[in-house]
């Protein structure tokens, strides 16, 4: 039955985060264009790509994204899901595959997943934090919903570069840990710079009634930075890699308890 | 007389010394603890090969100069515990070392 099959477009997008390249190839020129406008600033201009995943989209259903993530191995694959997707991805070939509707939240979540697995291995990690780039080094703000990190990103001086509001991307090159902006967005719904630095500080937020830094013991800084990290493997290794990751970082990079009040003057102590 | 136990380290851990806290994390739960001192000396002698009584005499006793047999029915109940969270593990024979290296003392 020749000359019967009909021609199906297909498109593709590589979003590039932290320096790591994802190709997405879909069939729906709608959704390809709703990923441009979501990821812009990180689409790459490159052809290669480090992972590739292909979306089959499918019918709006109700879903609710609320629902836990459930990241497991079997087999040397990830499988992946939630209320509103399923995805599987294949570390030795980089391949993986992502069901969800036509929405940029689904595969915002299966990218972060990704991300995190990735940037594990190499000793990175995903932090619940805001962080910024001043004076060419980068300083992040990290606390749980309502500790301030859309506030001291409002707060932010012109002369300093946002990485995120939200979720900072920290790797780990040579001996240093290097913070990247990120498109994954907080209440200020505003895309990071996709610019680097390395980690001069970690400030833990606390909002109260001056500006003030206060050194972190050792042991403190380590619980409240697994805290905030993002993490959904249920995966032996993967913790204490994750676990690793927190402890060299710890080692490295100096954590503070930043207590602020809601006015520009904090960033008088940053930087 | 009592049989001899032997505990080494959970291969399932991974453990890191900061400051003066021991922090050992499940790889099985994501559950991070902090162990008190005694369970950070029991922690480093656990070499599945020196038995719990050895432990409990060279390492904890001159630590806090406590009675030995006292010292001993504290530690085996400390052993217990540190292995229903899947710290340690405890046998009755020495237990091959496939435990997790110590890291390293942040200064």
């Amino acid at each position: 039955m020749r000359g019967l099959a009909a021609q199906v477009d297909r498109y593709n997008i590589v979003i590039a985060i932290g320096g790591v390249a994802v190709r997405v190839n879909t069939t729906d020129a709608d959704f390809l264009e709703m990923l441009q406008r979501r990821y812009a600033g990180f689409v790459s201009d490159e052809p290669e790509a480090e992972f590739t995943f292909d979306v089959e989209l499918t019918p709006p259903a109700f879903a609710d994204p609320d629902v836990d993530v459930r990241v497991t191995q079997h087999a040397g694959r990830w499988f992946m899901e939630r209320g509103d997707f399923q995805a599987e991805w294949e570390p030795a070939t980089r391949i993986g595959n992502i069901r969800q509707s036509a929405n940029p939240y689904s595969i915002d979540a299966v990218l972060r997943i990704v991300h995190t697995l990735v940037l594990a291995r190499q000793g990175g990690f995903l932090l619940h934090s805001a962080s910024a780039v001043r004076n060419g080094k980068a300083f992040l703000f990290a606390g749980v919903s309502g500790a301030g990190k859309t506030t001291i990103s409002r707060l932010a001086p012109s002369d300093a570069t946002l990485l995120t509001d939200e979720i900072s991307y920290v790797r780990r090159l040579g001996s240093d840990f290097v913070a990247f902006g990120t498109p994954f967005t907080g209440e200020l719904a505003k895309l990071g710079e996709n610019t680097s630095a390395p980690v001069a500080a970690l400030y833990l937020l606390a909002q109260g009634l001056e500006n003030r830094i206060d050194p972190v013991a050792a042991a403190d800084a380590l619980r409240e930075l697994l805290a905030n990290t993002l993490f959904f493997a249920e995966d032996q290794e993967m913790v204490q890699w994750a676990f690793r990751a927190a402890c060299d970082f710890v080692d490295r990079v100096p954590v503070y308890r930043l207590t602020f009040m809601p006015d520009a003057r904090v960033w008088e102590m940053i930087g | 007389m009592s049989k001899k136990l032997y505990v080494a380290r959970s291969p399932r851990i991974a453990a890191r010394m900061l400051g003066e806290e021991m922090l050992v994390m499940s790889g099985q739960s994501s559950t991070l603890f902090t162990l008190n001192p005694t369970a950070t000396i029991l922690w480093q002698a656990a070499d599945g090969a020196t038995p719990l009584d050895e432990i409990v005499e060279r390492r904890i006793c001159p630590e806090f100069d406590v009675n030995p047999e006292e010292a001993l029915r504290d530690a085996e109940a400390l052993a217990e515990d540190l292995a229903k969270h899947g710290i340690l593990l405890i046998s009755e024979n020495p237990i091959a070392s496939k435990s997790p290296a110590q890291e390293q003392h942040r200064p």
